[in-house]
């Protein structure tokens, strides 16, 4: 017989959203629950997105997401701080091409203003070229918001969850939920069975958050997936602007930015394409020239030649346009934290403590947890080392002396560090976005084999058996 | 800081044939720096046979070959660093790397650059589609299926006409797989001709060429591939588009010079080979930096890696000996036809005769390449065929050489 487990607290879905949830929740004295259906945490919208911390003044006055996104970006820094996540307070250009457009960077700055943006401030064409050369000559003038940052968001759920990890919350993976029962207490059951039950229930679901909310017996809102489809580039053009440059929202659509990622490379896109299913990452030709074309209006010497790799994320936006943070009107103890799209990253430490505000109201009994921890310790990246550091490490441990990825300098110390530390790595695509070791520019040409190699010796699992990122993605072919 | 009269940074064919020719030039401090291991860089895994013809007269599978040198390194007493990766190389010829006994850092009379090759991923393609387990560059599906024994799917189609593909293409059907195409864009394939009788007429495996793959199909393992005819903009045709259900797809699509050390230390690289810039002892614009093998340009074979890291090895040991050279002032450069010439400069040393190595741009039947520097022709050659996947290597005399007033331009004409 299976034991049940239970918790004050379930989260379904172990995204950018629920993972910083589960991280405040465990500052109390709560048993908590993240239930994820995939291999690894930050497997939807968290994973493919822009990565952008937004100063906050694009979302109208009023909302939620007014409200949320300036209150949250410094909550968002003071977070990767503790956390030690790779990010960079780099600052944000909205171009204008013209006088109309021009017209809307003042609208934007007034929008910003009200919601509390912080230096906001209108320039010249000129002087935007100064900040930043490689801009094109068509522009006229621009919005610079410096309290604008980039951030890696997968890093930051997989930080988030290790944290709360730390602190004593459950993860649980491969747990597709598929029946909600409410009775005195929450009783929810995987695909394969398993079961667990809390007392309160969040649904942090994402793309599936309508579904979820349905299965709980309160489907009011359906989420309207949008895909989003980007080009990687090498990071010798990740110099080519420092800061993050975006469009004016035109009636054609909201542009394509041009932005350094936290890693250090090149980020161009996103498209915005309706998609029937929220898992459909799958890239398009016209989409991938889409985004080549409007990047480099903004940043005429984009060289697309060094692009490294490209890929497709899915929003899981609602008609509303606003997020959906609130307690279930019929069900007691269910809250939804869903439709969460832009700029539901740069807002999530506020969120999750808006959320934790409405358990509260619904009767969950805070007390404080003395043990918090809010520090997660560094990821020990070589790569941003010096030689003395380097040295110093691999004489206590050897492994770190070893390279596995030479394109991005990951050593097996690293690797050995991702897939034992929460929350530990399960594939090969989970060592990827923790040490980043098969992300630069050969594509873990050389290194898959080893990472593979590594997987099999640490975790116990026959090479066979690997996958790329769980379910039916095995890296090789059983024997027949 | 330990110093080393020559340090060779790679293990693998060049770097090998680099340090035996420098040693059994005189030279004997020599460190070779790998980061496997074991010797023999890529030819550990080219468990196939051809290897060898040219350079040593008897056919030989890869990790024979590898073996031939390993043996001499080892018997001349070569340092060799296994496990050893080179993190920088600094004008000043500081090299460091680091091991599991820490970082190391050594200072060198004069480097060899012998770092090979890496494959063009599916991301720098830009291939559309999902991004599913089963998509792997040829080398990786070579090395685990040769090195650690596991198959990597049963039914495979492989994109690109490399010589990588095409053995792969050979090795998957020696195994029991399926492989249902192989596609090329271009208009022609860039394997040996061997290797496409051998590999994939011999085992009835179609090749598409002006084909390519549009889109990959499968959530979690590829479950299929659509490809489609391009036209001579090598855009897709949507409507030659068709779907082939597989489980794996095979990338052959270029190798790119691993030159990220050779940028560290300001090394000019040139935009065709994706190599260093060289004159005729294989030396950089760096004195006493040498570069040799794939890390200078890519070569069909093996024995052609050898005979250019012997050239460097040699030029390394002449310059820790001070040999004097001649100022190589002299360009080289690419005229019809031409894609590359290698050295891209030249001294006029007339002590001996000058090989110049090129590949042409495009498939020719019978053609005269002519060497030639300003109105003096210093060399010809007829070929009865020409292929951009065949290096072509034209010597001019010494004597010619010494006519030679300006820039050595190589052309082609054809011949009916």
């Amino acid at each position: 017989m299976n034991q049940i487990n239970h918790y004050d607290v379930l989260i379904a879905g172990a995204g950018v959203t629920g993972g910083l949830l589960a991280r405040e929740l465990t500052r109390y004295r709560l048993s908590v629950c993240v239930l994820e259906k995939e291999n690894d945490v930050a497997m939807g919208a968290s994973k493919a997105n822009s990565g952008i911390i937004h100063g906050g003044f694009d979302p109208e006055p009023g909302t939620l997401k007014a409200k949320l996104n300036a209150k949250g970006v410094p909550m968002l820094y003071e977070t990767l701080r503790e956390l030690h996540v790779p990010h960079k307070n780099n600052g944000s250009l909205v171009l204008a091409f013209g006088k109309e457009e021009e017209k809307t960077l003042a609208l934007l700055l007034e929008r910003g203003q009200k919601n509390g943006v912080p230096d906001l401030r209108l320039l010249s064409g000129d002087e935007a070229r100064a900040l930043e050369p490689n801009l094109s000559s068509e522009v006229t003038g621009a919005l610079l918001a410096p309290s604008a940052g980039i951030v890696s968001p997968y890093e930051l759920a997989i930080a988030a969850i290790g944290n709360a990890m730390d602190n004593g919350a459950t993860l649980l993976r491969n747990f597709a939920v598929t029946a909600i029962e409410k009775t005195d207490r929450f009783t929810v059951t995987a695909a394969d069975g398993r079961q667990v039950t809390g007392r309160y229930f969040v649904n942090c679901a994402g793309g599936f958050a309508d579904r979820i909310a349905e299965m709980a017996g309160d489907g009011f809102f359906t989420i309207l997936p949008r895909a989003g489809e980007y080009l990687l580039l090498d990071k010798a053009e990740g110099a080519a602007v420092s800061h993050t440059i975006f469009q004016v929202p035109t009636k054609n659509g909201k542009g394509v930015l041009v932005t350094p990622t936290a890693d250090g490379n090149l980020l161009l896109g996103p498209t915005a394409v309706p998609v029937d299913d929220p898992a459909d990452t799958a890239t398009t030709a016209p989409g991938l020239e889409t985004v080549a074309t409007l990047a480099r209006k903004s940043v005429p010497s984009v060289n697309t030649r060094n692009v490294i790799t490209s890929f497709a994320g899915v929003r899981a936006s609602e008609k509303g346009g606003d997020f959906i943070l609130r307690a279930s009107e019929k069900i007691p103890g269910l809250v939804h934290a869903a439709a969460i799209d832009s700029p539901g990253l740069s807002s999530c430490v506020a969120i999750a403590r808006y959320v934790v505000n409405i358990l509260k109201e619904q009767g969950l009994i805070l007390t404080e947890n003395p043990d918090f921890n809010p520090i997660r310790e560094d990821v020990h990246a070589f790569r941003h080392m010096n030689d003395r550091e380097r040295d110093g490490y691999i004489k206590a441990n050897p492994a770190y002396g070893r390279i596995i990825c030479r394109c991005e300098t990951v050593s097996e110390g690293e690797i050995v560090d991702a897939l034992h530390r929460n929350p530990p790595a399960l594939d090969v695509d989970g060592v990827k976005r923790r040490t980043r070791s098969g992300m630069g520019r050969c594509q873990g040409g050389f290194c898959a084999p080893y990472v593979m190699r590594l997987i099999a010796r640490e975790t116990g699992l026959p090479m066979q058996k690997i996958t790329k990122k769980g379910g039916a993605s095995r890296m090789l072919t059983e024997e027949e | 800081m330990p110093e080393f009269d020559i340090v060779v940074v790679g293990g693998g064919p060049a770097g090998m044939a680099a340090a035996v020719a420098a040693y059994d030039r005189g030279v004997t401090n020599i460190a070779v720096l790998d980061r496997e291991e074991a010797l023999g860089g890529i030819l550990k895994q080219c468990i196939h046979n051809g290897f060898g013809l040219h350079k040593l007269g008897r056919e030989l599978t890869g990790p024979e070959y590898a073996a031939v040198y390993e043996e001499q390194v080892i018997n001349r007493g070569i340092t060799v660093f296994y496990e050893t990766m080179v993190t920088a190389v600094s004008k000043e010829k500081i090299v460091t790397a680091q091991n599991a006994s820490g970082v190391l850092k050594f200072k060198a009379k004069a480097v060899v650059l012998a770092m090979g090759c890496r494959e063009r991923s599916r991301g720098a393609l830009n291939i559309s589609g999902t991004r599913p387990a089963g998509v792997y560059s040829a080398g990786t599906a070579q090395k685990l299926m040769n090195c650690e024994g596991f198959a990597v799917g049963k039914r495979a189609v492989i994109l690109g006409s490399g010589d990588i593909g095409l053995i792969m293409a050979r090795r998957l059907s020696l195994e029991g797989a399926k492989v249902e195409a192989v596609c090329e864009i271009m208009p022609y394939s860039g394997g040996l001709t061997r290797n496409i009788v051998q590999c994939l007429e011999d085992y009835g495996i179609p090749l598409y060429l002006s084909t390519t793959v549009a889109e990959i199909h499968g959530r979690e393992r590829v479950e299929g591939v659509t490809i489609a005819k391009v036209d001579e903009n090598r855009r897709v045709i949507e409507e030659t588009k068709q779907y082939i259900p597989c489980d794996t797809l095979l990338l052959s699509v270029g190798l790119i010079p691993e030159n990220e050390l050779t940028r560290g230390a300001g090394i000019p690289i040139d935009s065709v080979t994706n190599g260093a810039v060289v004159d005729e002892h294989r030396q950089t614009a760096v004195p006493g930096i040498f570069a040799c093998g794939n890390v200078l340009q890519v070569h069909d074979l093996v024995d052609y890696v050898s005979d250019e890291a012997e050239i460097a090895g040699i030029g390394a040991a002449d310059f820790v000996l001070q040999q004097s050279q001649t100022a190589a002032n002299l360009p080289t450069k690419a005229g019809f036809g031409v894609r590359y010439v290698l050295p891209q400069r030249v001294s006029q040393d007339t002590s001996k005769d000058l090989d110049l190595f090129l590949r042409v741009t495009q498939p020719f039947g019978k053609v005269r390449f002519t060497v030639r520097s300003g109105d003096t022709v210093l060399a010809t050659a007829v070929r009865l065929k020409a292929a951009p996947g065949e290096m072509e290597k034209l010597t001019i005399k010494n004597a010619a050489l010494s006519q030679a007033t300006d820039a050595l331009t190589v052309e082609l004409e054809e011949l009916a």
